[in-house]
């Protein structure tokens, strides 16, 4: 029964309630495919087949007691290894946390199971959710499903992976730079990070937390929609959640359109370094967006061009503060206590040997960005960089809805062309880091393949926060309009692995 | 603004409690010199007058209900414990021998 891997999110959740399929064999399916094909992908780092398989008859008892399911029953979700899953080992992609189990799960595990989702296990990442191209997970790289050869993006690449391949329906991400939209650009897939604050942070292990945010992942707006309402709401368990209703994401998605919106083109986001047929697709879906009725405004947005500097220190400077926590001496890794060394030194070893490089570098350019004498020039100004991001953001939606960009300069490059120079990997992360700086709400959808590489392109939505159901709307209304010139969904034409 | 130098780099390795090898300082000096270079131009702003923002949201102070609930237990808070003794964290020596 290999169709039932290729079924959208929304049509598992009916079939499983119609009783037309059962949540048992929608998994069974999925962790088949996960048996015949992750081996080349290496989407996950953790396969909870046990845990599936328990879960989704608990589902389907459910059903046949006559009790009301949850909202995306008997779906299964691929889940980054950055959220904490009470029982399951939680890596964060890292050495520093190899065979922790966590006593407690995220508030976002937690609604997943309200929702009787179905977590089939926990995907790859950069260590810390530092990167762009999920090279730094200690637990070796994952490949994008449309060219093994090449990066599947990052940090979340193993959840764009795992929907690439057909291996989850869902998946979820985390966005601090562009973590969840990068990735599913580069793999043809949907991401959005919701605006700062809609999804907690409670048991999500922090990165930069003034701009870590959970989303959703998945092949189609819909789908993203129906997890976003599932995922987000107030927490009183993360101080930063907002306490507002969640917006009506689902219902825009199920009612696409821009006729009379006004669209903003940021004009910042065009020439060096950007991919001629990156451009060539985003140019093609801007003139898409005129025919379905909107109105396209061009805009400037002056201070987008210091965001990736202010973005390589604020997050570093939070991460030092953060990754303070990892000290060998309540969990994970302790290295070299001997009974000779000082906790001081034992805790300098462990940090040695249970942190990658990006983490270290990062680590000590935030040391550094907050150390005194540097503090004004750096992290000083680089919050100021980011008040005049806001404004410029402020400024620009006084004109229009949204803001549409490519998400991402470039298709995936190849595994390894960008792993030891990191102001390379960081120009990855140019269009989708303004977002996170000023905490809009923003997604990523396929837009079509470059014509010079036949890789995925992804065309960024942005709005205002607090207005994520735009994106959903927007989202909506291209995808549907290129599915039917395409005549499939763009995935079709990935290889078969 | 001036570049980092191979002993910048050891110092704010001790500050950040990283044991690093003599030639992973090399390597990550180079490295470090580059970005510090590439990030030093928001310091164009640092004259503007310009309020910070460190977060996205104006946030106040959130206050719950000071009440008891459930929480972990002592064999669950220690259950990922490098060591431990007598239902405590048991760490090397902190204070030196004399």
């Amino acid at each position: 029964m290999t169709d039932l891997i290729r079924l959208t999110a929304a049509e598992i959740a009916a079939k499983v309630a119609s009783g037309e399929l059962t949540a048992v064999e929608v998994t069974e399916a999925h962790l088949a495919r996960i048996e015949a094909v992750d081996e080349k992908v290496h989407a996950f780092l953790y396969v909870d087949r046990e845990g599936a398989l328990a879960q989704a008859r608990a589902v389907d008892e459910k059903r046949a007691r006559g009790e009301e399911l949850g909202p995306l029953a008997g779906v299964p979700l691929a889940l980054k290894d950055i959220f904490t899953t009470k029982g399951i080992p939680t890596t964060v992609g890292s050495k520093i946390l190899e065979g922790w189990i966590p006593p407690y799960d995220a508030t976002l595990t937690q609604r997943l199971r309200e929702a009787d989702v179905i977590v089939l296990g926990k995907t790859n990442m950069d260590e810390f959710a530092m990167g762009s191209s999920t090279e730094n997970s200690a637990y070796g790289p994952t490949g994008n499903p449309w060219d093994l050869t090449r990066i599947p993006g990052g940090s979340g690449g193993g959840s764009s992976a795992s929907l690439a391949s057909f291996q989850a329906p869902l998946a979820i991400g985390t966005d601090t730079g562009g973590s969840i939209r990068q990735p599913a650009a580069v793999t043809g897939t949907v991401g959005v990070k919701p605006t700062y604050g809609a999804v907690s942070r409670y048991g999500m292990v922090a990165f930069s937390s003034s701009l870590d945010q959970g989303g959703p992942c998945a092949r189609t707006v819909l789908d993203a929609a129906l997890l976003h309402e599932v995922i987000a709401g107030h927490d009183p368990l993360d101080s930063t959640s907002i306490d507002a209703p969640v917006p009506a994401v689902v219902e825009a998605a199920r009612n696409g359109s821009v006729r009379g919106m006004r669209v903003g083109v940021v004009k910042e986001f065009a020439g060096e370094g950007y991919q001629a047929g990156v451009m060539q697709r985003f140019e093609e879906s801007v003139e898409l967006l005129r025919e379905l009725g909107a109105e396209i405004v061009e805009i400037s947005c002056p201070s987008f061009d210091k965001a990736l500097a202010a973005y390589y220190l604020i997050a570093p400077s939070e991460c030092s503060s953060n990754l303070a926590r990892f000290d060998a001496m309540r969990y994970g890794l302790r290295a070299g206590d001997d009974g000779s060394k000082s906790a001081e030194e034992v805790t300098a070893l462990t940090r040695a040997e249970g942190f990658g490089a990006e983490v270290k570098r990062r680590i000590m350019l935030g040391t550094y960005a907050l150390s005194s004498g540097y503090y004004d020039a750096y992290y000083g100004s680089a919050q100021k960089v980011r008040t005049l991001i806001t404004r410029d953001f402020e400024k620009a939606f006084e004109q229009v809805d949204v803001l549409v960009s490519p998400t991402t300069p470039t298709t995936a490059f190849p595994i390894g062309e960008r792993a030891d120079d990191p102001m390379a990997m960081y120009l990855a992360d140019l269009c989708t880091i303004p977002a996170n700086l000023a905490g809009n709400a923003a997604m990523s959808l396929p837009c079509g393949l470059a014509p010079e590489d036949g890789l995925p392109v992804g065309l960024q939505i942005i709005a205002p926060a607090m207005a994520d159901e735009r994106l959903y709307r927007v989202g909506a209304a291209v995808e549907a309009a290129l599915t039917e010139r395409w005549g499939h969904p763009l995935l079709e034409e990935a290889p078969s692995l | 603004m001036p570049g980092i130098t191979r002993e910048e780099v050891a110092h704010l390795a001790r500050l950040a409690r990283l044991e690093l090898k003599a030639e992973e300082l090399d390597h990550f000096a180079g490295q470090l010199d580059d970005i510090i270079g590439a990030v030093a131009r928001v310091s164009e702003v640092a004259d503007q007058d310009v309020p910070p923002t460190s977060h996205p949201l104006p946030l106040t102070n959130v206050m719950r209900p000071d009440e008891v609930r459930p929480s972990l237990t002592p064999d669950q808070a220690l259950s990922g414990a490098p060591a431990q003794e007598q239902q405590r964290f048991k760490v090397p020596q902190i204070l030196g021998e004399d």
